[in-house]
């Protein structure tokens, strides 16, 4: 039973991707996509109950299953905004009919990697499977073909690979730390043997590896200063592919940071990876709330606030213990949902509007009262405003802070109210004033960005228990 | 392990360092690429010399790849793009060679000592494998910094990759070494194609049509 699940989870997307790239009428194939999402959602699901032995290649636990879920729930809800983004496209011309299957067949094929990337029991295995998911995400920024979206493609590829080739390093270097004490082969290379033994590594080794791996990695959670590509690729490809990059593949890359995270907390000769991530996600943090004040592109503002979060994020987990951990698996999962209801809703305001400078886009509660309303409630979500949920995982970040290390509160605390400050600067042009020309009724598919939206609403307001257990039961394990 | 067998895997490895150093003078770009192939060619040999050393047979496949792949395939590719694009007398540096240099034997030093100074309980082999691997993977780095042409940029990840095959294939009995330098293939593939099609987008959109006839009429 489990293994059949983790078969679908695999089958079902790459199975789809394989229809999808035959099939060029867009009803036919967006409803296709959203099934196949749909179906893995069910899927990912089942998982909770029913949770397969693992293998050399393949297993799901308490850590990966939050990651799954959320990847495939968001997965699902990006597929039905999708195909109403998709459909306006289409009519405007923007996609041909064999760019239309391409995207969708990159859009499963992206689903399918992650999913292999997260239940992956093989660091060789996560290796290619975040490679996979790097180079169709890159296929995808390019899909419109104009100069800037190739130029983004471009840059996210060089900088992608270049993190990508050291994270491969240092997964070489575990694996030759690991040798010695588990044996030479595939062992080698598994997870559960490998965090079982991890005590007995060479710790050296495992130092110069985790450096390795938080710089690869780290450029794909895209934090500064290797964020460069982020901006960019957000920008220019896709809607629907902005809110995934966002949603879900940085969280899939900040996975495996984690996993490793894990691996050198078991061995207690080697570093303490966690000041490393501090480090890094206070740097993101005010670097990204700086530069949030001078963005003129609209979903380039909202990548930056991405910067930002994963800064916030990758310095709970970097801070470690129960409270923080828990934090920082909340602000993941708000974050996730909070940035792609946003994205939803700034790629419809960007198709109503005809363009993506903000400069043109002024007084949407008044144009377009849903939309610009929406994106006030998402607005005030991200920038950490109750009664949100974001607001309860940042109160929570940063009173583990005050408790444990007061002093690096007080950087925490201002890039939060930089990035606070720019964001409702921003907000007060965008949805507020005198109308912008641009009147164009919205066709949008409002469903999936009121859900995301209501979620986030309620976990600022109850936090059912059930959950709340699982987040500390995972938190504890993550050390 | 005979000193013979370490010897030569020493000369080999030692090889590819001395290849990548050589890379980073090259200002035109036809000796760039020749000279990326020969470390292709070097880099095959190694692999194969490891493969015969570790007994391990899957690594022949990885030393044909190299060969076959980036030996010879990706070498003809880019020339053929470079003429096609005209810029093969062109030269590409940035920073000039004395500082490049400085820097790379700077960098060489700091893998040396990074790496064996953490190795000290692995075996010799791998130890020194590991150290040089290290060392072509920075300098690739050092090179893709100091190119502005995207093909300079690409020949500098590839030998950056060179490095790192290196070091999977140093890395006794590791398992899915094929499957990674199949899936490093594919990303380069990818990349030289993306080269082709950007620089040319990059070409057209820059030039009017008269231009564009003039630059057709310099191809010949």
């Amino acid at each position: 039973m489990g293994v059949t699940a983790l078969a679908a989870l695999l089958l079902i997307p790459i199975g789809a991707a394989a229809v999808l790239a035959l099939i060029s009428s867009y009803r036919l194939s967006a409803a296709l996509n959203v099934l196949a999402s749909a179906a893995a959602l069910v899927v990912a699901g089942s998982l909770f109950f029913h949770r397969p032995p693992g293998g050399l290649y393949l297993r799901v636990d308490d850590l990966s299953v939050v990651f799954i879920v959320l990847s495939a729930f968001v997965g699902f809800t990006t597929s039905v905004f999708s195909a109403s983004y998709i459909a306006h496209e289409v009519e405007i011309g923007r996609l041909t009919p064999a760019r239309l299957r391409f995207y969708h067949a990159m859009y499963q094929v992206l689903m399918f990697a992650m999913n292999l990337a997260l239940i992956a029991n093989n660091i060789g295995l996560m290796w290619v499977a975040i490679e996979l998911a790097t180079l169709t995400t890159v296929l995808m920024v390019a899909v419109y073909r104009t100069h800037e979206a190739l130029e983004a493609a471009w840059k996210y590829f060089i900088l992608g690979s270049v993190g990508i080739a050291l994270a491969l390093f240092g997964t070489i270097l575990v694996y030759v730390a690991a040798r010695p004490v588990v044996g030479q082969g595939l062992v080698g290379m598994v997870w559960t043997d490998l965090m079982a033994k991890a005590n007995a590594f060479d710790p050296a080794l495992l130092n110069l590896a985790f450096v390795f791996l938080m710089l690869g990695y780290g450029t794909k959670v895209g934090l500064a200063p290797l964020h460069a590509w982020l901006p960019d690729a957000h920008a220019e490809g896709p809607t629907p592919i902005s809110a995934v990059l966002s949603g879900l593949l940085l969280n899939v890359a900040l996975y495996a940071v984690l996993r490793f995270k894990m691996l050198l907390a078991a061995n207690q000769t080697a570093i303490a990876p966690g000041p490393l991530m501090i480090v890094l996600g206070l740097t993101s943090l005010i670097f990204a709330g700086f530069m949030l004040y001078r963005r003129p592109d609209i979903k380039r503002l909202f990548a930056y606030s991405s910067i930002e979060h994963m800064g916030i994020i990758a310095f709970a987990f970097g801070m470690g213990g129960p409270l923080a951990n828990f934090a920082g698996l909340l602000h993941m999962t708000m974050h996730s949902l909070t940035k792609s209801a946003i994205f939803f809703n700034v790629g419809h305001i960007a198709q109503v509007k005809g363009t993506q400078r903000m400069a043109d886009i002024r007084g949407l509660t008044v144009t377009h009262p849903v939309l610009g309303w929406t994106l006030v409630a998402g607005v005030a979500a991200i920038a950490g405003l109750p009664p949100f949920g974001i607001f309860t995982s940042e109160f929570l970040v940063v009173s583990s802070t005050f408790a444990r290390q007061p002093l690096l509160a007080i950087p925490l605390v201002f890039g939060m109210l930089l990035a606070f400050g720019a964001l409702l600067l921003k907000l007060q042009g965008l949805a507020f004033g005198d109308p912008s020309p641009g009147a164009a009724r919205a066709r949008a598919s409002y469903l999936p960005m009121f859900g995301h939206l209501a979620l986030v609403l309620a976990a600022g307001v109850f936090f059912p228990p059930l959950i709340t257990a699982w987040f500390q039961h995972v938190a504890r394990l993550l050390g | 392990m005979s000193d013979l067998s370490f010897d030569i895997a020493h000369l080999l490895a030692g090889g590819l360092v001395l290849i990548s150093l050589l890379m980073l003078y090259q200002d035109r770009l036809t000796a760039l690429i020749n000279v990326f192939a020969a470390q292709a060619v070097t880099l095959s040999l190694s692999v194969a010399w490891q493969a015969y050393v570790q007994q391990a047979p899957h690594l022949y496949v990885t030393a044909v790849i190299a060969l076959a792949f980036k030996a010879l395939a990706i070498p003809v590719a880019l020339h053929r793009i470079i003429k096609r694009l005209g810029i093969h007398r062109e030269i590409d540096q940035v920073v000039g060679v004395g500082p490049t240099m400085l820097a790379g034997i700077g960098l060489v030093a700091l893998a040396l000592v990074v790496m064996l100074g953490v190795t000290s309980e692995a075996d010799r082999l791998a130890r020194e494998d590991l150290a040089f691997a290290l060392s072509v993977v920075l300098l690739g780095l050092l090179m893709m910094i100091t190119r502005r042409n995207a093909v300079g940029l690409v020949v500098g990840f590839m030998s950056l990759e060179n490095g790192l095959v290196l070091a999977a294939a140093g890395a006794k009995g590791m398992p899915l070494v094929v499957e990674i330098s199949v899936a490093f293939s594919v990303l380069v593939a990818f990349i030289v194609i993306g080269v082709f099609l950007f620089r040319i987008r990059e070409r057209f959109e820059t030039v009017d049509v008269a231009a564009l006839d003039r630059f057709r009429g310099g191809q010949g």
